[in-house]
């Protein structure tokens, strides 16, 4: 075992320390090390197992059906995960799209145009809200936000963009009834709750953003905006992605607070403020009654599964867009 | 082969979470139920009662129908409970006796703005056709035919369900099949099922502030969530025509026209009942116990802390806007407890 590693890091064998024969501490230190590392793998290895050949039934009735299958029918035991995926990818793209610009405002604001005296308290604020736990979120979201967004928020949009046309018959875009829940809000509510991770993140990386690099611009005549947009973003491009990752992760699973606010309709849904359900707020709404050794269970196994890999799939072509990013 | 090993997995996590709990409490002397939520508040109540008059402590876990009957399976706790009747081939298979512990109704609340909810009349086959999205508007042709006398206004009708899969569900569902073909045809009954329209929150409470919150909205929920969060439950009609207002005397009346006769495992219908004066969604919730418990005097406990509860649970239910079994059908229980035997000795009457 001590070999195999040794062989792995062949570097040590040319220091001066290295050269010596590994002290026995030294080993236990090294094999504590990988032993942490590879708990990482063999847990994340065994759940995707777990739940495969738990959820294995559902791929054997329904074959790749269930990943295209629109119909989620517990009654006549037709299931296809196709909606729920919908409802997964559209609510962590729109909470994406409404936490980036706001965490990245944040992060600039701390950072650059802040007060010193305001940058500690403010960061640590933004901090608490990654601290408040996701129920709580969704009750807000449940008795607050929702009832908000069906008396103001939706009759306003269907009334402004009653001009966009329909995709055939089947979305709408913004003309629906106003019931507070869906989409919309969900992605709401997944928004306010990655940002905290996203503005965090994203300070972070700022505040790395050599000091020379910026007083050069400055010394350029660079407005604040121009040293932002030409010093600052291009040479922290990469870490900035990384931030968005993070909340991007935390998007497509959370539960607890998108059962409360997505109205769980496991349909296709026909507009962007219809009720709908994600992969995790399905799996958290039946999992309770599903009882062991029945289609219903392996359906929901199977769904864990698929979240797995569209987390993963989402995760690596992020990633993918990110390496073409540097290298251009 | 390797489903098996996962669900062998699955069920051992499950004997483990219970046993967590019933280690904390072992020490006094303990009754251990699990199952449906519906009637988790009275059972507890009940419990309380039973512990204070000096009876068992009953430790029950609210954790959904499926789950309880999954677990009185597993012999995990000493009674399950559900909200529908299990089959007769499960029951055969798992040697369980089942029997109704206590009866529910489901009603149907509203908000209409400017109209008082409980004014509205409506019919199942109505009600069917509204929860598959065919009418979808409060001032309907067919809804203003049944109330000429309300101005109901030009909103959508925005239908609430059960999010999570639960007995109030199936019971719904099953009555919406009964009365609406439609509803039978493109919805059928179940612990969860494919909705055509409409938004699901999370439990009783969450269809209730659901109904409270939108404009238009209409849910079904058991009564206890209506009565005491002050909501509007519409009138509806019965098997002989009637509009009938949700109170306990008319889930009464519908609870003594159940035919106990013909009910195979005591599982009686109390859906759609005849009667003048019966509300049409009403349900048993059921106990399951095992008919070869490893320990008899188990079952016992059990079976004393339900008769104690027969007995003297009457205020309790009442309180909670629950409804006692009738005198007759207790006795109909009791008469099934008296089948139970452990070698070759009556467990029922317990002494």
């Amino acid at each position: 075992m001590s070999s195999a590693m040794n062989t792995a890091t062949p570097a040590a064998k040319h220091t001066a320390i290295g050269a010596r024969k590994l002290h026995p501490a030294d080993t236990a230190f090294r094999l504590s090390l990988l032993s942490a590392g590879a708990i990482v793998v063999i847990v994340l290895l065994s759940i995707l197992t777990i739940m495969f050949i738990g959820g294995k039934l559902a791929f054997d009735t329904f074959g790749l059906g269930f990943i295209w299958g629109t119909e989620w029918n517990p009654v006549t035991k037709i299931y296809g995960a196709l909606p729920a995926i919908t409802g997964t990818l559209i609510t962590a793209a729109l909470a994406l799209l409404i936490a980036w610009p706001i965490g990245f405002g944040i992060a600039f604001f701390l950072t650059e145009i802040c007060p010193v005296r305001l940058r500690t308290p403010l960061g640590v604020a933004i901090e608490l809200l990654a601290a408040v736990p996701s129920i709580v979120y969704g009750m807000w979201g449940f008795f607050v936000l929702a009832p908000f967004m069906s008396e103001y928020v939706q009759p306003w949009l269907t009334a402004t963009f009653i001009w966009i046309p329909p995709i055939g018959d089947s979305f709408f875009w913004f003309t629906a009834p106003p019931i507070g829940v869906g989409l919309l809000t969900a992605s709401l509510i997944l928004a306010i709750m990655i940002l905290p991770f996203i503005a965090a993140t994203t300070r972070d990386v700022l505040q790395q953003t050599p000091q020379l690099l910026k007083d050069g611009a400055y010394a350029m005549g660079a407005t604040r905006w121009e040293a932002l947009t030409g010093a600052v973003i291009p040479s922290v491009r990469g870490s900035l992605f990384g931030a968005v990752f993070l909340g991007l992760g935390r998007a497509l699973g959370e539960t607890m607070a998108v059962v409360f606010v997505i109205g769980n309709a496991i349909r296709m849904p026909d507009s962007i403020m219809a009720p709908s359900a994600t992969i995790a707020s399905v799996v958290a709404n039946n999992f309770p009654e599903a009882e062991p050794g029945t289609l219903d269970l392996a359906v929901l196994l199977a769904l864990g599964f698929l979240l797995f890999v569209v987390s993963f799939g989402v995760l690596a072509v992020a990633r993918l867009l990110l390496r073409q990013e540097r290298m251009s | 082969m390797l489903t098996q090993l996962a669900s062998r997995i699955l069920r051992a996590m499950a004997a483990a979470i219970a046993s967590t709990f019933l280690i904390s409490t072992a020490t006094a002397q303990n009754i251990t139920g699990a199952g449906a939520t519906f009637p988790a508040p009275i059972y507890s109540t009940w419990g309380e009662d039973y512990a204070k008059a000096g009876g068992d402590r009953l430790n029950y876990q609210a954790l959904g129908s499926g789950a309880g009957v999954t677990q009185i399976i597993n012999r995990t706790v000493d009674f399950g409970a559900s909200d529908s009747p299990v089959a007769k081939e499960k029951l055969e298979k798992e040697k369980l006796l089942q029997f109704p512990a206590v009866i529910g109704a489901v009603v149907v609340i509203v908000n209409v703005p400017g109209v008082d909810g409980t004014k509205i009349h409506l019919t199942g086959d109505l009600l069917g056709e509204i929860y598959v999205g065919r009418v979808r508007m409060w001032n309907d042709a067919k809804i203003a035919a049944l109330n000429p006398t309300l101005k109901l206004p030009q909103i959508p009708i925005s239908p609430a369900y059960r999010a999570d899969s639960s007995g109030t569900t199936s019971i719904f569902t099953k009555y919406l099949s009964g009365v609406s073909p439609i509803f039978k045809e493109r919805t059928g009954a179940g612990n969860s099922v494919a909705w055509r329209t409409g938004l699901g929150a999370p439990g009783n409470a969450g269809v209730a502030a659901a109904v409270k919150n939108i404009k238009g909205g209409i849910g079904y929920v058991e009564f206890a969530y209506a009565a005491d969060n002050g909501m509007q439950a519409l009138k509806l009609a019965n098997k002989d025509g009637k509009f009938i207002t949700p109170t306990v005397p008319a889930f009464l009346e519908a609870a003594t026209h159940a035919d106990w006769e013909k009910a195979e495992n005591m599982a009686a219908s109390m859906l759609s009942m005849p009667g003048a004066g019966s509300w049409p969604i009403v349900s048993p919730t059921f106990i399951l116990v095992p008919r070869n418990a490893k320990d008899p005097s188990r079952v016992q406990r059990v079976l004393k802390y339900v008769d104690w509860s027969f007995k003297n649970g009457a205020a309790a239910a009442d309180r909670l806007h629950y409804i006692m079994l009738p005198p007759e059908v207790q006795d109909r229980v009791r008469a099934q407890w008296a089948t139970l035997s452990a070698g070759g000795k009556p467990l029922w009457p317990a002494n």
